[in-house]
């Protein structure tokens, strides 16, 4: 069985961003970039299905700037098997990527898709659904754990209360929570390893898709600031603050 | 042509976030449809039927509806959603679910939790973690949306009188099942709609203190508890109690911040709140940059003394 991976690149998680002041983005230059956290507990599940025997190969897969070489490269020292860019200029949105996705996985036919449940760049949450829809696929969103046995999936999903279980037919489409797993240290003889993997390069247009945006970002601005307060010399204080001033209690 | 709101319920009534999800889309779209895709769902179908604003309630109800899976409910939301200018659903596990599949199948871009409608094509959603705002333009000719929310007031419960129409259910696209449900039980309140909320980070040592330290305070105030990622990661509190940019996004009257240092993913979760309290005994915390009221002080000395004072 192979398992199919998409890999995202994006603004390190650390790195508190800008807001351009011509309100046309967040300034990105020269900040660091780093794989999406969620699709790194993404492929080390996909690995520990393949350490497991349960799957055979783990495909790797990125959409976007030739610089998404570096993420697939992670991805791969991770313990992905080999990687494929799908590379463009153009922006993406998450209809887009799921187009570019579902025709990668009608050339490779993998059983299983384990994607991040969200970005933390665009922060959308869609890219996974949108897969299995445009593939006639299962879901499983927000899953922290994934069986797979006879030819089904069983996930738990992190739900609004409490914890939800599923069973699935396969191909499947997961999104990964946090607790799903926790990814390994990449190790310098892996990082070595993973610069002789397969990485293969494709043009959207080889696979037929048209990536054209279907938002436009009018503008980008500052969120509403919120200016800090006072500090309070004791609980006393602090009550009596919350009582008369603030009258929330 | 209406907005439709896809409806979150437990068959029996209607979820809070659906009052708020009507009031966007009232915003959006003026008129308002309310889809009830459920099981024996005749209750929440009557709340829906109930709440200010709508003018009609779908209901499809079948088996294979009840426990509300996104292959399902996807397709009965798209059997229906080229009737209307706008399809949304709240920005909670289960709109994020469902609604990216419509969006798909509809080939048509999804805006992801709006904070506000400017204009029929135009809204604005948080990036970055909230430190950044974008106003987008959609030009597809459904906008599917999910609602942030704390973004929107609730409509009201009562005082709408919409009619209650039938749908032929879409047949169980077979492609999952559900197997079972484990959901806390206890009396406080949804954390996404509480009033005050009261959470707890890593300062607060383990799980026993996190609970021996905490609930008394959420008890005096009538609080729902809440906790940063740092302390669900060490296992001080269960995941679907995380405030931040990857849990849930609060806004209550009054939030207090407990040992919890104020990363930019937690202020994103927390940052819209009316009132923020926070306790921290290191003063250089960046929590103290967004709080009302800062105490600087060991919270294992403070958080009791303050349950003492609040009588």
């Amino acid at each position: 069985m192979k398992i199919l991976v998409p890999v995202k690149r994006v603004v390190d998680y650390n790195v508190k961003v800008r807001v351009k002041s011509d309100g046309s983005g967040v300034d990105i230059a020269n900040v660091k970039m780093s794989m999406n956290p969620f699709d790194e507990i993404a492929i080390e599940e996909a690995v520990r299905l393949r350490e497991k025997g349960v799957a055979t190969e783990v495909i790797a897969v990125s959409c976007g700037l030739t610089a998404c070489q570096e993420t697939l490269r992670t991805a791969l020292a991770i313990g992905a098997d080999r990687a494929i860019l799908v590379e463009t200029d153009a922006e993406l949105q998450p209809l887009a990527v799921a187009k570019l996705l579902k025709a990668v996985a009608d050339k490779e036919q993998p059983q299983l898709m384990i994607l991040g449940k969200q970005a933390i760049d665009d922060d959308a949450n869609q890219t996974g659904q949108m897969l299995a829809a445009l593939g006639g696929y299962a879901q499983a969103t927000f899953a922290s754990k994934v069986e797979i046995a006879d030819g089904k999936a069983q996930v738990t999903r992190e739900v609004d209360g409490g914890l939800e279980v599923i069973s699935t037919t396969l191909p499947l489409v997961v999104t990964t929570d946090l607790r799903l797993n926790e990814p390994r240290y990449v190790t310098l003889p892996n990082i070595m390893k993973a610069k002789k993997k397969q990485l293969d390069v494709l043009k959207p247009a080889d696979l037929g898709v048209d990536p054209a945006p279907r938002l436009k970002t009018l503008k980008v601005s500052d969120p509403p600031a919120r200016k800090a307060g006072i500090k309070v010399a004791d609980v006393a204080a602090l009550v009596d603050k919350l009582k008369n001033e603030a009258k929330v209690i | 042509m209406a907005a439709l709101v896809i409806a979150e319920h437990d068959n029996a009534s209607l979820k809070a976030g659906t009052l708020n999800t009507v009031t966007a889309a009232a915003k959006a779209g003026g008129e308002v449809h309310v889809l009830v895709a459920g099981a024996n769902c005749d209750g929440a179908a009557q709340a829906a039927a109930a709440v200010a604003g709508v003018t009609k309630v779908l209901v499809a109800d079948a088996a294979q509806l009840g426990e509300h899976l996104a292959e399902n409910v996807a397709a009965q939301v798209v059997a229906i959603a080229k009737n209307y200018s706008h399809v949304l659903a709240p920005a909670t596990a289960f709109g994020k679910n469902v609604s990216p599949r419509v969006a798909a199948l509809l080939d048509v871009a999804q805006i992801s939790e709006i904070t506000s409608v400017e204009s029929a094509d135009t809204f604005v959603r948080p990036i970055y973690a909230g430190n950044a705002m974008a106003t987008v333009q959609s030009a597809d000719a459904v906008k599917v949306i999910t609602v942030r929310t704390t973004g929107f007031d609730a409509a009201a419960a009562s005082g709408g009188s919409a009619a209650v129409e039938k749908l032929e259910a879409v047949a169980d696209t077979g492609l999952s099942s559900f197997v079972s449900r484990e959901v806390a039980k206890n009396d406080r309140p949804e954390l996404a709609g509480a009033k005050v909320v009261v959470s707890g980070g890593r300062g607060m040592g383990s799980s026993e203190k996190f609970h021996e330290v905490l609930e008394p305070l959420a008890d005096k105030l009538g609080a729902a508890l809440g906790a940063s990622r740092a302390a669900v990661d060490a296992g001080y509190a269960p995941n679907d109690w995380q405030v931040g940019q990857t849990g849930k996004i609060v806004a209550p009257q009054l939030y207090f911040a407990v040992g919890i240092s104020g990363a930019i993913q937690h202020l994103a979760g927390m940052k819209d709140s009316k009132v923020i309290v926070a306790i921290n005994k290191d003063e250089e915390a960046p929590i103290f940059g967004v709080s009302d009221y800062g105490l600087v002080a060991d919270l294992f000395k403070a958080v009791p003394e303050l349950v003492a004072a609040l009588g």
